[in-house]
């Protein structure tokens, strides 16, 4: 068994990397950019820091995420949805269902009772239903991601009936145009991203614990659209976005 | 991983190519030709009239842009690509082709047809959307619509001894195409799914069946040899795949591509060029025609409803083939295929629960990315039933 293992999860918008050793050490998340590669050592670095180890220490390094083919350092590369699973398991052993709503995709993974992926299904390829889509519609607001859900919190949800990250703006470009509350707009904007999940959720057998992960399950208005629209309480765990690089690191410390 | 491939194999890579100038020879010697698109064409009809079939190329990305000025965008990539090369003139068999037969499966292609019968003569079959008595009736009828039409175009008659004689000589061609499909039974299978396809695919444009017959049964041949000698590309451990669903071809093979590049091995194609093809026509019925339509309204195209055959048959290849896991393939914008596959799915979870993962997607590469996770992880999934880590 490996002593000291690392989960670098390279994704689309945020790099994380846990490092782990029979209990969480060191973690870091770092802006992705435009240099994959460069966060990936980046995020490994400030883990390593964190956790006052130095790299020579690691016997195994896991990668997972988009980026997961360009690191060489990675012993194994395991996909996102492996690794979600491994990690959403691990923080809660009644994990059946997780969701995961990335920067670049959103999907809904279901688990064996020993923890192994059964089945799962990804978005199609738009951004509909991802971070990216939320990141785009809180441009159009002029508002960060945490912003958004604040704006959203207690109002009445404008109606959005497009999907598409590019017919989305326009229409809210239109909303704004008539007249409506950024407010409302928000909570269209949150409800638009749960009717999404709940469409994947609905395309397999959603059954047991739900947990959610990704960087979006950190927003907890989010989490609450989300979790009403499903009509089931979801298992947010303490840093959701970090759920991917801990199965890595898990994968890894399992080897 | 190094591919041990059988010495027929290289002959059939290059099969295309040579058979569009043995094509271009025949047809200055006063052959006609005739072109198809859909395992649904009758091939005994066109075999009959003295006339050469050929499939038409569709599985290209290249034309696609040119189509989508007529076309539109969201539509199916199979369609956009055979109207593409028609329109464009790119295609060599659709250029040398006299007649074009084709058929009402989807709604796509009856209202792309009636475009591309603007470009060349087009003989429509009106395909029946069940498999029953009143739709076998309809489909014999249609049948002899054909006969009459190639009669008239190329001014010959169609005799019974001409159709019994066809149905051997297409029976043997399916006989032969299963034998090679069957090789892939062996576990570890000894060729991969990417160089099936190659076969499978090019086979398709032969001018001459006899031959086309005799290279697939020589390869079939070497295959089944390296198979006893334990010669494969692949290990016991890697995961087998059945893949089902839209028709697949050299250029639209983008998924086969991934699954094995990703460790996987696809050891059976329930598709319209490969299993769907081998079941033969009954020989030596009182009714030549009749024997023909019974056989080719049993294909289980998605365009049928209800069409449990497909079900069915998916169910028994994987079992036969010792699949780990099934892929479902469909191309965006082919509803029939996208909504079946839920159907599918759970006709399969109910009876073997075999691992299932359905596939949506085009013939560009933009989507490359997302496709590469959802295989991987599929794969993931499959290795760790298999034991491996």
């Amino acid at each position: 068994m490996t002593r000291l293992a690392a989960g670098i999860d390279i994704g689309s918008m945020a790099t994380k990397a846990v490092i782990f050793d029979g209990e969480v050490r060191g973690e870091a998340v770092v802006p992705t950019g435009w240099e994959p590669r460069e966060a990936g050592l980046r995020a490994l670095r400030e883990a390593l820091v964190g956790a006052g180890l130095s790299e020579g220490r690691v016997e195994r390094v896991v990668g997972t995420g988009y980026g997961r083919v360009s690191l060489p350092i990675f012993d194994r590369k395991v996909t996102e949805i492996t690794c979600h699973a491994r990690g959403a398991y691990h923080l809660n052993a009644g994990t059946r269902t997780v969701i995961d709503i990335g920067g670049q995709d959103s999907k809904v993974i279901v688990l064996n009772h020993d923890g192994a992926v059964a089945d799962f299904i990804m978005n199609d390829k738009c951004a509909a239903g991802t971070g990216r889509f939320l990141q785009v519609m809180a441009g159009v607001l002029d508002v960060t991601l945490d912003g958004l859900g604040v704006l959203a919190a207690n109002a009445e949800p404008a109606s959005l009936s497009s999907m598409c990250t590019v017919f989305a703006e326009s229409e809210i470009v239109g909303l704004l145009a008539a007249g409506a509350g950024k407010e409302a707009i928000a909570a269209g904007i949150l409800a638009s991203i749960a009717q999404r999940i709940q469409g994947l959720a609905g395309r397999v057998s959603v059954l047991g614990e739900i947990t959610f992960t990704g960087g979006t399950a950190r927003n907890p208005e989010i989490c609450e659209v989300v979790a009403a629209h499903l009509g089931v309480p979801l298992h947010i765990p303490a840093n959701p976005q970090l759920v991917g690089a801990l199965g890595a690191a898990l994968i890894g410390w399992d080897a | 991983m190094t591919m041990m491939k059988a010495e027929t194999f290289a002959e059939i890579a290059s099969l295309r190519e040579r058979n569009v100038i043995a094509l271009k020879e025949a047809k200055e010697a006063g052959a006609r030709v005739v072109g198809t698109y859909c395992l649904y064409s009758p091939a005994e009809l066109i075999v009959a009239a003295g006339a050469i079939p050929v499939s038409l190329c569709g599985t290209s990305q290249n034309p696609v842009p040119v189509a989508e000025k007529v076309l539109p965008r969201n539509l199916c990539p199979l369609i956009k690509s055979s109207y593409g090369f028609a329109v464009t003139d790119t295609c060599p068999y659709f250029h040398l082709s006299d007649l074009l037969i084709a058929e009402t499966t989807c709604d796509g292609k009856k209202k792309m047809y009636e475009l591309m019968g603007e470009i060349k003569p087009l003989h429509l079959m009106q395909l029946p959307q069940v498999q029953d008595e009143a739709a076998l009736d309809y489909w014999v009828l249609e049948l002899k619509r054909m006969v009459r039409r190639l009669e008239n175009a190329f001014g010959v008659k169609i005799t019974e001894d001409a159709l019994h004689d066809a149905i051997r000589l297409c029976n043997d061609e399916r006989r032969s195409l299963q034998a090679l499909q069957d090789v892939c039974r062996q576990k570890p299978a000894p060729i991969s799914g990417q160089d099936l396809l190659t076969v499978l695919h090019n086979r398709g444009f032969s001018v001459n069946k006899r031959d086309a017959i005799a290279l697939v049964d020589r390869l079939t041949k070497e295959l089944q040899d390296m198979a006893v000698a334990g010669v494969s590309p692949f290990s016991a451990k890697t995961p087998r795949i059945l893949l089902t669903g839209v028709p697949v071809g050299i250029g639209s093979d983008k998924v086969v591509r991934m699954v094995e590049e990703s460790g996987g091995n696809i050891v059976c194609f329930e598709s319209c060029g490969a299993y769907k093809k081998v079941e033969p026509v009954e020989e030596g019925t009182a009714d030549p025609l009749l024997a023909i339509a019974e056989r080719y309204l049993r294909i289980p195209c998605s365009c049928m409803s209800p069409n449990q055959g497909r079900f069915e048959l998916v169910e028994r290849l994987a079992r036969e083939f010792r699949a780990d896991g099934v892929i479902d393939l469909t191309w965006q914008g082919c509803h029939t295929y996208n909504i079946e596959s839920y159907s599918l799915k759970k006709y399969l979870q109910e009876r073997s629960g075999i691992p299932f993962l359905q596939i949506e997607t085009d013939y560009s590469e933009s989507d490359a990315g997302q496709l590469k996770v959802r295989i991987e992880a599929f794969l993931e999934i499959l290795h760790r039933s298999l034991g491996a880590t």
